[in-house]
């Protein structure tokens, strides 16, 4: 353990004069799971601190179930924290009450969810969701503005031609076309912040390059900010600022990507770095190469959740929970063994 | 984690109903043979798969890759008899270890599914009961299937969840409580419950983090080894492809654009769309640079073009593109739609 702040985000904040467009601070989210003598607790995000700033593109990445999507739907509260808090523009969101509040909230910070199979409402074309988000959230728009809106996201995520797209029911699009619809509807809101759960994780290459490139030109022409889950490293590196990987409901480091996969500090990072594949070589696969195992968030004891993969582990590692620290300007990792200088290497 | 020996999986299985020839007889495990189908919808006839071939070897790995959209979901469900109206097959035939599927009647489809072929669908949430468990799910399929003993049951939902890296705790847990990449992977355990001739997954592991990803790919392989099932592959993933498939099917507009074993469609891509998607992705090292992929976007499937359904967006267009649609040519071991190649001869099989 160490006595550092364990807010990294507020301190940094305090830093800028304006603070960042959303803080969190040890959020939590545990579900209860099994029933009668078979209850356990899962621990879906524990305790995590994270900031999001103005114009700030940051990636989420980690673990299949790490705890990602959790976090982003305790953002876009569809699901309220077990503890911890959320600041938005730095008010906390428990503070939010009426309906309109949580409404002007929901268009400033959308959510575009991970399945889109799930997410859009079968029932109706889909012009049907985005008018209804357009007449809710941009009641300034007459029917015809409506419209036209609706066409001109569309088209900017490449469903074209919008007319006719919008006029087709979800189940006569694919899994990317519907994937696309979800991030059409959050951006016609004119969002501040948009919360994109894999987005682009059913589009071919082509497709998802061009909707990367809309990203970060939201970012940079209209100072849009984005949380970008993704497990798609490389994606990650071309558009974010930031990057954030969490293992096991915890984030295990954090830090400018480019830092972050210069120099990794968190062993498991240095394997999920390791396993990025590269098309154009062959595929290094060793006896050592790590097959996974559950993450261990059901009950967990103390100590760090990765030590029964960790090459590194010592001692301490199997009582004290890692703290997040930071091991180099802005960069911060969880972990006993970790050091600013770049020495020591688990995996890759 | 490792994966379960081949004789516990045969044994779980039982012996099975012999469909047509046993796959050895050196029958293809799949024969599509010249296959289309179309949506029929209030703007005309959707031609989502137009005339697609080709026959799946014992073992062997197919990788389908092809733009957001063009028909590969289509394809799968069409090979698994899953088409739903106003989806219809225009054209063409289906067999599966020497049997035409599209004569079976629904009972006896579902007296091979999981059993010997099964299908992972593109959405996992789709696919799952929301008000069933994970574990009674498996348990339907096997009961299904004539494994009825409530301990063999429980020892191999609980084997196949482990292998693809699930908490065997999540047995009892519904479907919302799992997250994207569980949900896909249940879906990937549940496949395996049997020992199939043949696996149809559509994009399986787009959810899934890079370590996962490869530790279940490995270990799909292994088993396939092991078992010698077929696997049909559709993903956007092309390192994944690249590294796991033996042929690669590129496919823009419903149809074929290339297709050959994956190396040679890596090393040496002859269609410019495969050009093109080999060079639009980023990469986590070496410098950065910006990308465009491929410029415009895919013709509408109810109003095809005339000739080349790529020359709007193609770099080496002709004239002839505008107005000749180009057929299959074959070039050596490679199967190509465009007109540069029209020296060559038609890809005949
Ligand atoms: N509603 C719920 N009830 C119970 N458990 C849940 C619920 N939602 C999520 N979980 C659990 O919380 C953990 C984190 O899930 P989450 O969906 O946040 O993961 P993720 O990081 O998004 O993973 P993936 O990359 O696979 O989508 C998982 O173990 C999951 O089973
Ligand atoms: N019921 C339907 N009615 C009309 N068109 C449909 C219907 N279902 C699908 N389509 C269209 O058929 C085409 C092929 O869809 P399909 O789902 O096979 O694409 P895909 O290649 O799997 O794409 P993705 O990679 O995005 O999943 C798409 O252009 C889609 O819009
Ligand atoms: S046929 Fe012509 S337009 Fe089509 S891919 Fe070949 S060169 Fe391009
Ligand atoms: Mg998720
Ligand atoms: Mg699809």
């Amino acid at each position: 353990m160490t006595d550092q702040a364990p807010d990294q985000a507020a301190a940094r904040a305090a830093a800028t004069a304006t603070g960042p467009l959303l803080r969190t601070d040890g959020l939590t989210r545990h579900f209860r799971i099994g029933g009668g003598i078979s209850r356990k607790t899962l621990h879906a995000v524990d305790d995590v601190s994270l900031a999001i700033g103005e114009r700030e593109i940051v990636a989420l990445a980690g673990e299949s179930g790490s705890g990602k999507s959790t976090i982003a739907r305790l953002l876009a509260r569809i699901y309220q924290p077990t503890s911890g808090e959320i600041y938005f523009q730095g008010e906390p969101l428990s503070g939010l009450r009426s309906r309109e509040q949580m409404l002007r909230y929901r268009s400033l910070v959308p959510m575009v969810f991970q399945d889109p199979f799930s997410s859009i409402n079968p029932v109706f074309r889909v012009s049907h969701g985005i008018l209804r988000g357009l007449k809710l959230h941009r009641p300034e728009l007459s029917k015809p503005q409506r419209a036209a809106e609706a066409a001109r996201v569309f088209e900017t995520v490449g469903l074209t031609p919008a007319a006719e797209v919008l006029q087709r029911y979800p189940h006569e699009l694919s899994g990317g076309q519907r994937q696309r619809v979800g991030f059409a509807q959050a951006l016609a809101l004119r969002p501040k912040l948009i919360l994109a759960d894999e987005p682009v994780s059913m589009l071919d290459v082509s497709i998802r390059i061009g909707l990367l490139n809309l990203m970060a030109e939201l970012r940079d022409s209209q100072g849009v900010s984005i949380l970008y889950i993704t497990h798609d490293i490389a994606s990650a590196r071309y558009i974010a600022d930031r990057l954030i990987v969490m293992y096991a409901g915890q984030i295990a480091e954090a830090g400018p990507v480019e830092d972050v996969l210069a120099s990794p500090r968190h062993p498991y990072t240095q394997l999920l770095l390791s396993a990025v594949p590269d098309p154009r070589a062959p595929l290094s696969i060793t006896a050592e190469t790590d097959r996974g195992e559950p993450p261990r968030v059901i009950d967990p004891v103390p100590g760090c959740r990765f030590r029964w993969r960790c090459p590194l582990a010592i001692d301490e590692c199997s009582h004290v929970t890692p703290q997040l620290r930071q091991l180099l300007p802005d960069h911060d990792a969880a972990c006993h063994v970790a050091r600013a200088d770049a020495g020591i290497r688990a995996f890759g | 984690m490792r994966s379960a020996p081949a004789d516990r999986v045969r044994e779980l299985a039982g012996p099975g109903v012999p469909l047509g020839v046993p796959p050895d007889a050196g029958v293809p495990v799949l024969q599509v043979d010249d296959l289309s189908v179309a949506y029929q919808t209030r703007r005309g006839d959707v031609t989502a798969v137009d005339g697609v071939s080709f026959d799946l070897a014992r073992g062997e790995f197919l990788g389908i890759v092809g733009e957001s959209g063009c028909g590969k979901s289509t394809l799968l469900f069409a090979i698994a008899q899953l088409l739903a109206p106003p989806a219809q097959v225009t054209g063409g035939c289906v067999s599966f270890k020497g049997t035409d599927l599209t004569e079976l009647t629904e009972r006896q489809l579902a007296a091979i599914r999981w059993k010997e072929l099964s299908v992972v669908m593109q959405s996992a949430m789709n696919a799952l009961n929301p008000v069933k468990s994970v574990g009674s799910q498996f348990a339907d399929a096997m009961r299904a299937h004539g494994v009825s003993s409530k301990r063999e049951i429980a020892q191999r939902s609980a084997e196949v969840l482990a292998m693809v890296g699930i908490d065997g705790a999540h047995l009892k847990s519904y479907p919302h409580q799992l997250s994207g990449g569980m949900r896909q992977r249940s879906m990937i355990a549940m496949a395996l419950l049997f020992t199939p001739d043949l696996v149809i997954m559509d994009e399986p592991t787009s959810a899934l983090d890079v370590v996962a990803q490869r530790s279940l790919m490995v270990q799909i392989k292994e088993l396939q080894a092991e078992l010698g099932f077929a696997i049909i592959f559709v993903t956007h993933d092309m390192s994944l492809v690249s590294h796991f498939s033996d042929r690669l099917m590129v496919m823009y507009a419903g149809q074929v654009a290339e297709f050959g074993p994956t190396r040679r469609v890596f090393d040496a891509p002859l269609h410019p769309y495969s050009v093109g998607l080999l060079d639009a992705f980023p990469s986590i090292r070496g410098p950065q640079v910006p990308l465009t992929g491929i410029p415009g976007s895919p013709p509408d499937l109810a109003k095809l073009p005339g000739g080349c359904r790529f020359a709007p967006r193609c770099q080496k267009v002709m004239p002839a593109c505008e107005t000749t649609a180009p057929p299959l040519y074959q070039v050596d071991d490679i199967q190509v739609r465009c007109l540069l190649q029209a020296g060559r001869g038609p890809a005949g099989d």
